[in-house]
């Protein structure tokens, strides 16, 4: 029998305050006096919620449930997680979209949904968000270049989304594409990668329970450099995989070539699946840097994820199948 | 005079600076997450002291360019430092990424050095420049032979051509600044073989390291 024995240290993002508490810190601090009697009861969480509530200066999301495929893993700072950025339609370093992300109008914001689905159409980000039960989803966050992170995304599975619009059995694969305007993405003026930005996933990944449209973290609403206002989140994959601020999703028959396959393609595959025994030409993936520790820890093979995604690619070689 | 006499030193305090600037802004706010050098201080700390080697590299090669072009003999006596500032640099470069980023995983170093073939170009591009730096005393130029000594201290500019390469290899997408780090380096080796073309008289190389030899007082 295993027995787990939690120091007070390891509290989980979801076991601190319950979300409602702190929604808005006047509101909190009125609710303190008639929650005056048990005030010493939720005093512990007090100290966690401030500080979310000082970093993040989004508004809060609401109503959001938790989900045991949740990691219990100390979520990395929100600062490191909103400050230390692969975005590169607002530049190629680290800091670039932190800094010019604030150009993106999020709002109003569409997806546009076609190919193989018997109810083409578009969905909006304000339908999203009052449609679909939002979920916190802790997920590692592996990137190709051995650093990672631990994230608390607010999100929805993408199969509830993809219910909705009811894929053919000609929809075998699902492509992504970013927003393309240069106005609001200043980094789409240089020619660092071919524009729009396009990813993928087959149709048995893209339904996969762990796989999430993102529109949050922290209990926040998504900043624009962690790409609002609606992401992919594909936690066994390494991070390029999972695409921001997407605008259109079409159900096709064939697999996509991805904005990566097409600049490297010995260097980047369609599955990009986390696997520290098929090296990158330039990282080792055998071992990562988790945000905020100094010794690289070993990488896990889909990130951690083995249990829940290896049956997807029994009998492929993922030497080959990278 | 009175420059001729301080500036050296001056330029060996500056050189100094990126160093004090990079230590001052670990150490502001703490080494943590929120410190001066944000998410990845490890990574920005190789890459800072990487483009420093780099800077320093160009800018040594810069001196005799400049000496020639404007005739101001006194900067050639800064060449021998700025190059030990490039090797001073080069080595915490690769010390932050052997001590910081690997902990002396040398199996993984190794590994490293081996398989990926922009570790092993910086790689290559380090150990030339240790064995200029090592040979960078007047004993040395007497112990190997004024030609010996020069035509070893010719590879500088095959470990220049080495670490852009090493850059242009490392970039995922976006190759702009390695390809401008490029254009500076291709105009100061280009000064060079324009200059070979334009005169070609022999005793010119001997003039060179007589010139080189007097600037090592």
């Amino acid at each position: 029998m295993l027995i787990r024995i939690r120091r007070p240290s390891d509290i989980a993002e979801r076991d601190v305050t319950p979300h409602r508490l702190f929604l808005s810190r006047r509101s909190f601090i009125a609710g303190a006096t008639a929650l005056g009697a048990i005030g010493a009861g939720i005093g512990a969480g007090i100290a966690p919620a401030a500080a979310v509530l000082r970093d993040g200066k989004l508004p809060p999301l609401d109503t959001i449930s938790e989900s045991p495929l949740s990691t219990d893993e100390d979520p990395t700072s929100y600062k490191a997680v909103t400050s230390y950025n692969n975005f590169y339609e607002f530049g190629t370093g680290k800091e670039d979209p932190a800094r010019n992300a604030h150009r993106l109008k999020t709002r109003p914001w569409t997806i546009t949904v076609d190919g193989a689905v018997e109810r083409p159409g578009v969905l909006d980000i304000e339908t999203l968000l009052s449609d679909f039960a939002l979920e916190e989803r802790i997920y590692r966050l592996r990137c190709v270049e051995a650093w990672s992170m631990v994230v608390p995304w607010v999100g929805v599975p993408l199969s509830a989304v993809i219910d909705r619009f009811a894929p053919t059995s000609n929809a075998k694969f699902l492509r992504f594409e970013t927003l393309h305007d240069p106005e609001q993405m200043p980094g789409q003026r240089s020619s660092a990668l071919p524009w729009p930005y396009v990813e993928g996933l087959r149709i048995d990944e893209a339904v996969h329970p762990l796989t999430i449209l993102a529109v949050g973290l922290y209990g926040s609403v998504l900043p624009n450099q962690n790409g609002a206002p609606v992401r992919l989140v594909v936690p066994w994959k390494y991070g390029f995989k999972s695409i921001k601020s997407v605008v259109r999703m079409t159900f096709q028959e064939t697999p996509p070539t991805t904005t990566w396959m097409a600049m490297a393609p010995n260097e980047y595959g369609f599955y990009a699946n986390v696997n520290p025994d098929v090296d990158h030409p330039r990282w080792s993936q055998s071992r990562e840097r988790r945000i905020g520790d100094f010794l690289k820890r070993p990488t896990p093979m889909f990130n951690g994820y083995a249990d829940e995604v290896a049956s997807l690619y029994a009998g492929m070689d993922l030497d080959k199948s990278f | 005079m009175t420059l001729k006499r301080w500036l050296k030193p001056l330029v060996f305090a500056a050189a100094l600076l990126p160093l004090a600037w990079l230590v001052g802004k670990a150490l502001s706010g703490g080494l943590g997450l929120t410190g001066g050098l944000g998410a990845n201080p490890i990574e920005a700390t190789t890459r800072f002291l990487g483009d420093w080697a780099l800077n320093m590299l160009l800018v040594t090669l810069a001196v005799s360019p400049l000496r020639r072009l404007t005739g101001w003999s006194a900067v050639a006596r800064l060449r021998r430092m700025l190059g030990l500032f490039a090797f001073f640099y080069a080595s915490l470069h690769v010390m932050s990424y052997v001590g910081l980023d690997q902990f002396f995983a040398w199996r993984e170093i190794w590994a490293d050095v081996v398989k990926r073939r922009y570790i092993t170009a910086g790689m290559v591009a380090f150990v030339i420049l240790a064995a200029l730096a090592a040979t960078s005393p007047k004993a040395a130029v007497r112990a190997l032979g004024g030609r010996t000594w020069q035509r070893l201290h010719r590879l500088v500019y095959g470990a220049g051509i080495l670490v852009i390469v090493h850059y242009f290899w490392m970039i995922k997408a976006d190759p702009t600044r390695p390809a401008l780090y490029a254009v500076v380096l291709a105009v100061l080796l280009a000064e060079r073989v324009g200059r070979r073309m334009s005169a070609p008289q022999a005793p010119r190389a001997d003039q060179t390291l007589r010139a080189a030899a007097r600037s090592r007082r």
